[in-house]
């Protein structure tokens, strides 16, 4: 647990809204090895966009401390530190008066690079995303397809080489097909990239198949967290258990289907 | 169509009148904008201070129009003296100060609310993501929220556009010409040609202004840099286009007021063709109101005008006993030096008083001669006058006087009042006794035996400054004495519509029966 090999850490993290309204943290402690994938399940109301934003300050915990690369994020200024960290919003959260392009150079535009680094990046990630950068650069967000805009989404996240991703159910209401393809794609650009990533959804599967490891949170306390087998093998807590055993059940039943299918 | 004169008089008129609209309006406009701008984002984000500021420029754009513009004369005046005891220098309180002032409130209630309601409109998640990618909240703001919000906050410019520059038709009366010259002179005149066109133009300035303001937006909202830049540059051309006879006019002018009805016009007709003749250059200030053009001749902003005796007499000196005419006349000439070093140049000769007035069989039927006569008669009759009439101290003076206590009593404009009375609506009017409509219609004018009505000799001013210009004076000398109450009910006729003609040709008019006269007694004395 040194700074050099975790990229997070929360200590005794709570979160109390004054409200009511939104999901709090009760006493949250984890670490995010550097490269690790990490992803967040659990039902909504149960806190994963509140440990999300956390993280990269857009919210501040209420006792507790929380540390990014070995500081605490306290002492750091949030802009600063919000554009060291790429964030993939929920429901995307491009800026719709922006083209393509100037949505992927926002960061890079308010870190002061110049234009032509900005505009050779653009290009990058437009293809590390597999978009064409000639045909997409100057369309509207309006112009493009619900997968083309989370690709979009990606790469502005990617363009100012963050070293952590913050990414908040980055692949709900995509089609299948769609939504397979860009999974890999994202953890093949983890990997090359040697980022960290975090990454909230309520969708198992996508879990089990992505991540490295997964945390399981219910009414904002951690209530298991390991290597995707590892959990799958869990039987000791009923939740985490109907949880895990969603997929399972449905590889089974689809198993199942294709033996009945293939002539013996 | 071209071929009624009035049409190319209104034409004649419309450079003068068109700049001073679009400068006045437009420089509200901007004003309004430069203003509540700032206050829109200073209370996007405190609740506390939204409300309170919705909440005071709603007040103001309760008030009439009218009322607003008028309020600000006294208010500057006010400033301006204490200005000139504080730094030895004052400003003009009459006309373009006071007009961009009232303009200026009554434009920021739709800029501030618009963009309030742009800015608090921005999808939540939009600015959510603005902070996330790193935004500082001055970036979210004008990066995101403002360009999102630009759409609901040119609405709310392009309302402003279109309310100021309708209201700025009704800042004629306290001085600062506008499209609203026409009308208030229109309505004075009968010359429903000159309403018209004014209610044209204007109409058409702001669909002008209108347009070119969605062309800017649109550019704005779609990124079409070419949209912008031909919107700017049309509404750039439009204030080139106003200044330009602005800047031509020449700088040391004579100013030449008038008030708001056609004998005033008259009479700054002819004062101006008697200058222009002695080759001095002039302005008008047409159409000021009663209550401000005396402070602006003491203050120089104007420099001649005709005034009625018994008008200072009873509203600037608050006098209530009524003497004879020349006491009232001394009176008022030694106060108006004193007090103001304003010069009484002299009577022109006729009086125009209020009097009662009513249809001649009317009169006989009741067997009225005098106002003493009409008294046991009042309680079943009605009583209309001009807006002035009842605020002023002469009707307490002349209603305690006789007694007088009548069933109705009814503000109307003046063109109504006469032909209300002929037709019966009304009963009795209170009548200028120099207006060419007591002959036309017919009225019988009533005695006021007890003279509870001070006299109103129409008496030539001029302004503290120009006391001692010996060309302004000698240029005007001829005027005094020579006009009696017939010939000024004459041109009064000829100075309307109704009449056929236009104050101009109802002045030139004037003039030649005044050589006439001159012409006549002088071949007399030979």
């Amino acid at each position: 647990m040194t700074p050099a090999t975790n990229a997070i850490i929360f200590d005794t993290v709570s979160k109390i809204f004054g409200d009511g309204q939104r999901p709090g943290l009760d006493c949250v402690s984890l670490a995010v090895r550097r490269g690790e994938f990490l992803a967040i399940i659990g039902a909504s109301g149960a806190g994963k966009t509140t440990l999300l934003r956390l993280i990269n300050r857009l919210s501040e915990p209420s006792s507790g401390s929380v540390r990014v690369e070995g500081a605490d994020v306290r002492d750091i200024d949030p802009v600063t530190l919000r554009r060291r960290i790429g964030y993939v919003f929920q429901g995307i959260g491009l800026f719709p008066h922006m083209t393509v392009a100037e949505n992927i150079a926002i960061t890079p535009k308010l870190l002061g690079w110049d234009r032509r680094r900005t505009a050779a990046r653009v290009d990058e990630m437009l293809n590390l995303v597999r978009l064409d950068p000639v045909q997409h650069r100057n369309r509207y967000p309006h112009e493009l397809s619900g997968g083309e805009r989370q690709r979009v989404g990606v790469a502005r996240a990617l363009a100012a080489e963050p070293r952590i991703v913050l990414m908040d159910e980055p692949f709900g209401a995509l089609d299948p097909p769609t939504r397979d393809a860009l999974e890999q794609d994202y953890r093949r650009l983890h990997d090359e990239l040697g980022l960290t990533t975090v990454m909230i959804t309520h969708d198992t599967l996508e879990a089990v198949l992505l991540a490295d490891r997964i945390l399981v949170l219910k009414t904002g306390r951690v209530v298991a967290e390991g290597p995707p087998q590892a959990l799958l093998a869990r039987e000791d807590n009923a939740y985490v258990r109907d949880l895990m055993q969603t997929p399972r059940r449905q590889a089974e039943r689809l198993h199942a289907l294709a033996d009945r299918r293939t002539p013996s | 169509m071209t071929s009624d004169p009035r049409i190319a008089d209104a034409l004649a008129r419309l450079p003068d009148y068109l700049g001073s609209h679009v400068l006045v309006s437009l420089t509200a406009l901007a004003l309004g904008i430069a203003v509540s701008f700032p206050l829109a984002l200073a209370s996007a984000r405190r609740p506390a201070l939204r409300a309170l500021l919705l909440a005071a420029t709603s007040v103001v754009q309760t008030i009439p129009g009218l009322a607003l513009l008028a309020l600000f004369y006294p208010l500057l005046l006010g400033i301006s003296a204490l200005c000139e005891r504080a730094f030895g220098t004052g400003f003009s309180a009459l006309g373009f100060l006071p007009a961009v002032l009232a303009l200026t409130l009554y434009s920021m209630l739709p800029v501030l609310r618009n963009t309030i309601t742009g800015l608090t409109g921005v999808d939540p998640a939009v600015t959510e993501a603005a902070l996330g990618v790193g935004m500082t909240r001055r970036q979210s703001l004008t990066m995101v929220e403002l360009p999102l919000a630009v759409p609901v906050i040119m609405a709310g410019i392009r309302t402003a556009a279109v309310w100021v520059i309708g209201t700025a038709t009704l800042s004629t009366p306290i001085g600062q010409v506008s499209l609203g010259n026409y009308i208030f002179a229109g309505l004075q005149t009968q010359n429903w040609v000159f309403v018209l066109f004014g209610c044209l133009a204007a109409a058409l300035l702001a669909i002008v202004v209108d347009q070119l303001l969605a062309l800017v937006e649109s550019g704005a909202r779609t990124r079409r840099r070419g949209r912008v830049i031909a919107g700017s540059l049309g509404l750039v051309l439009v204030v080139l286009g106003a200044l330009a006879p602005a800047l031509s006019r020449p700088g040391a002018t004579i100013v030449i007021g008038s008030k708001p009805f056609a004998e005033q016009y008259i009479l700054a007709a002819l004062i101006e063709q008697r200058l222009n003749a002695a080759g001095l250059a002039t302005t008008r200030r047409d159409g000021l109101g009663s209550s401000v053009i005396l402070s602006a001749l003491a203050a120089g902003e104007i420099d001649v005008y005709v005034d009625y005796t018994g008008t200072i007499w009873a509203n600037a000196m608050h006098r209530t006993a009524a003497g004879s005419r020349d006491e009232v006349l001394d009176g008022v000439t030694n106060w108006l030096a004193q007090q103001h070093g304003i010069r009484t140049l002299g009577k022109l000769g006729f009086e125009n008083a209020y009097a009662l007035a009513l249809p001649r069989r009317r009169a006989q039927a009741l067997g009225t001669a005098s106002i003493a006569d009409l008294a046991p008669h009042a309680q079943k009759l009605s009583i209309a006058g001009d807006y002035e009439f009842f605020a002023r101290p002469e009707w307490p003076a002349v209603r305690d006087a006789y007694g007088l206590t009548f069933r109705e009593q009814r503000q109307m404009q003046a063109e109504f009042m006469y032909p209300a009375v002929a037709a019966g609506d009304v009963d009795v009017i209170a009548a200028y006794t120099s207006d060419g409509r007591i002959a036309q219609y017919d009225l019988v004018v009533l005695a006021d035996p007890k003279h509870a009505i001070p006299p109103y000799d129409a008496i030539l001013l001029v302004s503290p400054r120009r006391a001692t210009d010996r060309a302004l004076l000698d240029a005007l000398q001829p005027l005094v004495g020579a006009i009696d109450v017939t010939l000024m009910r004459e041109a009064n006729m000829r100075g309307t519509s109704g009449g056929g003609g236009s104050p101009e040709a109802a002045a030139r008019w004037l003039w030649t029966e005044i050589q006439g006269i001159a012409g006549k007694r002088s071949d007399g004395s030979r």
